[in-house]
């Protein structure tokens, strides 16, 4: 499975609020929610972002409110892949468990920019930046999570069992 | 290898003799919470399960407590979605308008958390219930749809970081105070995926109160809980509390932590955390003529009786500043009650501030006291993020109640000694 596509770059911290803001918690719709999302660090994302583009950020991404409505609204959005140096503990979980592929990679945070032309390779965790020729190696998930992903969330994983 | 008190309560809900840190573990769970916007995800979710219904009917907890009383129609049907679900599968701890509390002042208050329990919440401050001595952590809406319909939950279990407390506060000096401090310290990241296991002897000198602020905000600094150790004060709260058996867990001698700092408290100052991370921190000393226009005294970081008496001291006697809204936001029912019967609620008023009925509301910019651009805030809650409460263009400044009192008098941000 690989996904391919332009990058937006954000840097250290980017919270659930300015990812999705609480105003429009009161919807859980996830196309709803895509509407608003980013709104709030970026508000031409949504009327920039296609269907496989990646978001990129710096350490700690997806820190503050436990609220699922962030990934949900990112997955929504059409973004195929979040790559960040570090995720907040929550999102990280939410994000595994909705089927929102997320890869751990401090150098792929440093070395990809804002517009980079980048393609994942989920079985090896290989990211390349087809704009600057480069590639790093991202963390592959824990088999347990693997597995979680493979049957496209943590509900379909239980059912399974 | 010895294990934390973190990872002692994990081993046994895993039931497994011992616990390493990154290890994966399935963990029979205690209670389940979610609140009205994170469970209509997860009610969403249970559907997707082959098989019907839930866990445990008296293991779950559904509070209405963020945009409630209903602000507009969505929030409204929000809430009639989790109504119904509790309804229809006779949910023992179901708490709406009129009974309903800020959750995690709520639970801890009616008893359903004590020590030794491990509790999943989709919300992040879930962390609040390791100043008894649990286990809890927040979590999203499908974990909590998986804990519900099964009683079970995965976790890797934390290493750790402790946090030796030495010392005596000063008057002033709050658990929001040691918290932010800490955080100001390590960084809104500085214990991710970890614990924070609180220690020392002067965790004697903090409140029940004080303790529960402090774990509330272990989530700040990226944490997977914050922890106390179970003591007499502890003991106490939940002997008053709760009629369910409790189980003291202690660290082994020879645990292992990735660091250890230690926390005078009695040199601690009152202090502030600047617009827009939780870890932007400066004494109150040093905040330099920061006006204002709006405090909010309240949340489930800073509603509870401690802080609204706190609140109350400095506010007795005094106005708010002309050009200053102040609203003071008792966490439950009860505190309510108990803040009318001792008067606090009339200190406020004749302040000029208002006492609304409990709600989570302006503290993640949901209603009941939301910023316009270039506005200025000094809140007791536990985010500071760019619009968390409203305006993109708005700031908040996070203090304890002692100091937001203090700065709704002079309009500005000030040490309640001013």
């Amino acid at each position: 499975m690989k996904a391919s596509g332009t990058v937006f770059k954000y840097g250290d911290n980017v919270d659930t609020d300015v990812i999705i803001p609480a105003r429009y918690l009161n919807s859980s719709d996830p196309k709803e929610l895509a509407t608003h999302c980013m709104e709030d660090i970026d508000k031409e994302f949504v009327n920039r972002v296609k269907t496989g583009d990646l978001i990129v950020a710096d350490k700690n991404f997806g820190c503050g409110s436990s609220r699922e409505h962030a990934p949900i609204a990112i997955k929504a959005a059409g973004v195929s892949c979040v790559i960040a140096e570090t995720f907040a503990r929550i999102f990280y979980r939410n994000a595994i468990n909705i089927g929102l592929p997320i890869i751990e990679c401090p150098e792929a945070a440093k070395g990809i920019e804002a517009g980079d032309q980048v393609e994942v390779d989920f079985d090896s965790g290989i990211i390349t930046n087809m704009t600057k020729g480069t590639t790093f190696q991202g963390q592959a998930f824990p088999e347990f999570m693997q597995k979680i992903i493979k049957s496209e969330g943590l509900i379909n994983y239980i059912n399974q069992k | 290898m010895g294990m934390t008190m973190t990872q002692k309560i994990l081993a046994a809900a895993a039931g497994l003799p011992e616990v390493k840190a990154g290890q994966l573990i399935e963990a029979e769970l205690d209670l389940v919470l979610g609140n009205d916007i994170t469970s209509p995800v997860a009610i969403h979710e249970m559907d997707k399960f082959t098989t019907e219904g839930i866990f445990h009917k008296d293991k779950i907890a559904l509070v209405m407590d963020h945009f409630v009383p209903n602000k507009d129609i969505k929030s409204a049907q929000h809430c009639k979605c989790v109504r119904e679900f509790a309804c229809k599968h006779d949910i023992t701890n179901y708490f709406d308008v009129g009974e309903m509390g800020i959750e995690h002042a709520l639970l801890p208050e009616k008893g359903l958390t004590v020590a030794g329990d491990v509790i999943i919440g989709a919300d992040s401050h879930t962390c609040t219930y390791g100043a008894l001595g649990a286990f809890s952590t927040g979590v999203g809406s499908t974990d909590m749809a998986a804990g519900m319909a099964t009683g079970k939950a995965w976790f890797k279990v934390p290493s750790a970081i402790k946090f030796d407390i030495v010392g005596k506060p000063s008057k002033w000096v709050s658990g929001k105070d040691v918290i932010l401090h800490i955080i100001g310290m390590i960084g809104v990241d500085g214990a991710l995926y970890k614990s924070m296991e609180f220690t020392g002897e002067g965790i004697s000198n903090l409140s029940m109160d004080d303790r529960f602020t402090i774990a509330n905000m272990a989530i700040e600094a990226g944490g997977k809980n914050g922890i106390f150790p179970v003591d007499d004060t502890a003991i106490a709260y939940m002997k008053e509390h709760s009629t369910r058996e409790y189980k003291i867990y202690e660290a082994d001698e020879d645990a292992e932590y990735e660091e250890t700092y230690t926390i005078d408290l009695s040199t601690l100052k009152p202090t502030v955390a600047f617009p827009h991370l939780p870890e932007n921190t400066r004494t109150v000393d040093e905040a330099g003529d920061v006006k204002i226009d709006q405090v909010v005294i309240g949340s489930c970081t800073n509603g509870r009786l401690d802080d609204l008496r706190t609140a109350a001291q400095v506010l007795k006697g005094k106005k708010v500043a002309k050009g200053v809204r102040c609203i003071v936001i008792p966490a439950t029912q009860r505190i309510y009650l108990e803040a009318m019967e001792e008067g606090l609620n009339r200190i406020f008023i004749e302040a000029g501030a208002i006492v609304s009925t409990p709600t989570c509301g302006p503290c993640l910019g949901g209603y009941m006291g939301i910023l316009a651009e270039g506005e200025r805030c000094v809140s007791t809650t536990n985010r500071n993020f760019v619009g968390r409460m409203g305006h993109v263009e708005s700031e908040i400044y996070l203090a304890s109640p002692a100091v937001a009192a203090a700065s709704a008098i002079t309009g500005k941000i000030s040490a309640p000694e001013e």
